[in-house]
């Protein structure tokens, strides 16, 4: 069986490593260079704090079970000088810092624990404990020991990395203009701006760029950018030891207003700095600089933790995140086109639901069952039938085949 | 009349709020020392006055003139110790401008925010220095940290110096270095003979045409003949070495390539070393504010030192490096035009005359003088080559072995070459440069991630600054009063 993936980032290398470590012979064609998009415009969040009982949360849970074994075979693959990918489930603190708002977050927890996630209530005092530097004036607090943090650039180098080492290849600076259709009207290769590639099966990978890359194959697919941005101070001893947020980010996440909504993920990476970030908003493809977003970004930190005033903040950098209407990843084959298949619109979750997304495209592909039900992810689930259109092009085009 | 708002108070600005000023505009002006005059006439603080500043500084009455002129006039807004750290893009106009202005290491800062008709960018340009064995012991100063000393400070740096590296800009160092007392053994120059002729000499009479510079460089070369320094060509220091601070340097014969002659090293006992290999300018602003670079990674603009993004003009080095007579004469022409004026105005005949003819000088001196990729031969896996985070040229040998030729992104992230507290200033180019080398074909895109960009963009990424200067979050927090 042959693949091809399109896109170089951490979907697309998961999916080719999970793929090629089954045995399948997989392309990857990226257009410009690897990691050079959403994958590296983020923090590398493994979050199951922020997310409700649902199907996203599944997957979560589903992805957080494979990580350490992902990192354990990385590790042994790669061997010791391949740079580290920071795994760590150093867990996740999330408070309320509003009268009003404690409750509501008692209550997520509470629904949370239903569904097997591990969300333990914690005094102020304990709080305290765990982060030494917080705010006291916080009315609830959750820990979360199940959060975890990767380097997200480092990590998808890794995968592409281990997944070259089954026998993926990978072309950068290739992109993709055209699909290839059989006279069964099957999608069976792509032509791209250096020539051909055939293929059983074709996934499109390509982040918040995925709806360009369905055109060009002849459908539209309804994924969209949400911009985030992170701020990043200098170095510093060791201060910020979990993933640190309020509890707004939790409303914030599902919440498709298109209006400026930051929240203030607060935490020290391996070299520490600390990364405040990210930012929300749903501006399409613009990259200028905002000050009032780095701004809020930057008030919601000092209210958490006062002592980062004095800190000195470095840069900033950012990126978008692909997001569907109905906010839940989009993972298997498209209904309207045998041999197209999806794998995006993880929102600002790609990075924690990498390694599942690649394995349960990898099950599917092989005709194996998927260790989770893979049908809520499915482009042919419901909620995402109102926005999927017919084809672009009414006659499938079967010339260049 | 518009009001034009010049960032940088070195010669380009200062002629630039002199022009504008000329045609009645509302000018402000920031800088972020408490001194004007720029690196360039850069100059002890007013609480220590000299009375000699002319012995060290090159048109220091044309300084002194442009200073009292705008200080004295009402219609020109003199804001010193002023950090620009951002500018927000506008369509149509040339943005916003966030400043913090203050002692930097002081508190309370104060905050600006400016929304000009025009804005002149005047950057100018850092130092930049080739890493080499022991560069970060004690007593190794780049070029342009000895003359800030020399000039800001009458601080002289050693007794027994040498000075080595490429470009003009090493003789007027080491007249700095004469003066305030120091015992000048030598100038290493890497370039040999012919590519200094090969620069020089293919059109002598445009070297003739920029009689002001000429006057300057044999000046500097008279001073040379009386304090018998001598001028090498085609050498190089290629490690320094000492226990707590510099003691010897060792100097080697380089190649066209500037790559070392085995067989040719020297060792000179000294107490100071001073090296410099040209500029880079400063372009953060000028990418903040949108504005397009050319092949040349220098800001592209027009007749009337417009860029790409309409009412913002650039002037001076960050156009090319081109020395003081070249800003003066950008920076006259920027501001005028952004002062509403016309180029072709008769008043702007001369400035442009003289932009003619210093460009063609500045070519000359650049291809006379650029660095040539010969020079990573004499670093040593235990070369530091980004000093903010300690990053040793086997660091990053090692982290690009480790990814087989992994993203330039991931090689820095991994290695942490280029992300300290200076943001790429001092290493950027010269990381990026090792690592085309390690790793050819490595273009991968500046910090904001939004697909796939131009090749013009992707070279210059750790100039890519969208907070310019750091800032305390605190700042960064405050709503702007």
């Amino acid at each position: 069986m042959r693949v091809i993936v399109i896109g170089g980032g951490i979907i697309g290398a998961a999916t080719a490593r999970s793929l090629s470590r089954r045995g399948i012979d997989v392309t990857v064609l990226e257009r410009g260079r690897n990691v050079g998009g959403t994958s590296s415009g983020g923090e590398g969040n493994l979050l199951l704090s922020d997310k409700g009982p649902g199907d996203e949360l599944r997957l979560t849970q589903y992805s957080s079970t494979l990580w350490p074994v992902v990192d354990a075979e990385l590790r042994d693959e790669l061997g010791p000088a391949f740079p580290s990918v920071e795994f760590e489930r150093k867990g996740g603190v999330v408070v309320a810092t509003t009268a009003q708002g404690a409750q509501p977050l008692h209550d997520f927890a509470a629904l949370q624990r239903t569904a097997g996630v591990d969300a333990r209530p914690v005094s102020r005092d304990d709080a305290l404990l765990l982060e030494p530097h917080l705010n006291p004036a916080i009315t609830a607090a959750i820990h979360y020991p199940e959060d975890a943090q990767v380097q997200p650039v480092i990590m998808t180098e890794a995968l592409i990395a281990s997944a070259k080492l089954s026998g993926a290849q990978f072309f950068e600076n290739e992109a993709v203009l055209a699909g290839i259709r059989s006279p069964g009207g099957e999608l069976v290769g792509v032509r791209t701006t250096r020539g051909t590639h055939h293929a059983d099966a074709v996934v499109v990978a390509a982040g918040p760029w995925s709806g360009d890359v369905s055109e060009a194959l002849g459908l539209s697919l309804p994924v969209k950018p949400r911009r985030g941005m992170v701020l990043v101070t200098s170095r510093m001893p060791h201060r910020i030891f979990h993933k640190v947020y309020d509890g707004d980010y939790v409303g914030v996440v599902g919440s498709s207003n298109a209006a400026l909504q930051t929240s203030s993920v607060i935490e020290t990476t391996a070299a520490g700095t600390v990364l405040i970030g990210s930012s929300r908003q749903q501006i399409g493809f613009d990259t200028r600089l905002t000050v009032a977003v780095l701004r809020e970004l930057a008030q919601k930190a000092l209210r958490l933790f006062p002592f980062l005033s004095e800190m000195m903040v470095m840069r900033s950098y950012g990126g978008f995140r692909p997001f569907m209407p109905d906010h839940l990843p989009v993972i298997g084959p498209d209904p309207r086109l045998p041999g197209l298949w999806h794998a995006t619109g993880h929102e600002g979750a790609g990075i924690g639901l990498s390694v599942a997304t690649g394995a349960m495209l990898a099950d599917l592909l092989a005709g194996a069952p998927p260790a989770l039900d893979a049908a809520p992810f499915s482009p042919a689930r419901a909620s995402l039938a109102p926005f999927l259109a017919p084809f672009l092009t009414p006659f499938p085009d079967s010339r260049a085949a | 009349m518009p009001d034009v708002l010049i960032i940088g108070a070195g010669p380009a600005g200062l002629s630039a709020a002199r022009a504008a000023r000329r045609l009645g505009a509302a000018v402000t002006l920031l800088d972020s020392s408490d001194e004007l005059g720029g690196q360039y006439w850069r100059h002890l603080p007013p609480s220590r006055p000299s009375e000699r500043e002319s012995v060290l500084h090159h048109g220091w009455a044309t300084f002194t003139a442009l200073r009292s002129e705008l200080e004295t006039d009402d219609g020109c807004t003199i804001i010193r110790g002023a950090s620009v750290w951002a500018i927000e893009t506008r369509d149509g106009r040339p943005g916003a401008v966030f400043a913090v202005i203050g002692e930097p290491d002081g508190a309370g800062r104060s905050q600006r925010v400016f929304e000009p008709d025009a804005l002149v960018l005047a950057t100018g340009a850092h130092d930049r220095t080739l890493p080499f064995p022991g560069w970060d012991l004690p007593g190794v100063f780049t070029a342009g940290a000895a003359q800030a000393l020399a000039k800001g400070e009458r601080v002289a740096i050693g007794s027994r110096v040498l000075v080595a590296g490429a470009g003009p800009f090493l003789l007027p160092v080491a007249a700095s270095l004469v003066a305030t007392g120091s015992t000048v053994i030598g100038v290493y120059e890497a370039n040999r003979t012919k590519s200094l002729l090969a620069g020089w000499l293919p059109k002598p009479w445009q070297l003739l045409r920029a009689a002001k510079k000429g006057t300057e460089l044999a000046g500097y070369v008279l001073n040379h003949l009386q304090h018998r320094i001598p001028y090498r060509l085609g050498v190089a220091v290629v490690r320094a070495d000492g226990t707590d601070r510099v003691e010897t340097v060792t100097i080697a014969r380089v190649d066209a390539s500037w790559a070392p002659i085995p067989g040719t090293e020297q060792t000179i006992a000294v107490d100071a070393v001073c090296v410099g290999h040209g500029f880079t300018p400063r372009l953060e602003l000028a990418l903040a504010a949108g504005c397009a670079l050319g092949a040349d990674d220098f800001v592209t603009v027009d007749e009337g030192q417009q860029t790409s993004v309409s009412s913002v003009y650039a002037a001076g080095e960050i156009t090319g490096i081109g020395g003081v007579d070249l800003a003066l004469a950008e920076g006259e022409i920027a501001g005028h035009v952004a002062a509403g004026g016309s180029v072709l105005d008769a008043r702007l005949a001369s400035a442009l005359a003289h932009r003619r003819t210093y460009l063609a000088f500045a070519d000359r001196i650049e291809n006379a003088h650029g660095i040539e990729t010969g020079w990573q031969g004499w670093l040593t896996d235990d070369t530091v080559v980004c000093r903010c985070e300690e990053v040793s040229y086997g660091d990053l040998c090692g982290a690009v072995a480790a990814t087989g030729g992994a993203s330039l992104r991931s090689v820095k992230l991994s290695s942490r070459a280029g992300l300290g507290i200076c943001q790429g200033r001092v290493c950027g180019r010269t990381v990026e440069e090792l690592l085309s080398t390690l790793s050819p074909g490595h273009s991968d895109g500046p910090g904001h991630s939004d697909g796939p960009r131009s090749a013009a963009a992707d070279r210059v990424r750790t100039d890519r600054r969208p907070i310019a200067v750091p800032l305390r979050l605190g700042e960064l927090a405050a709503e702007p009063g």
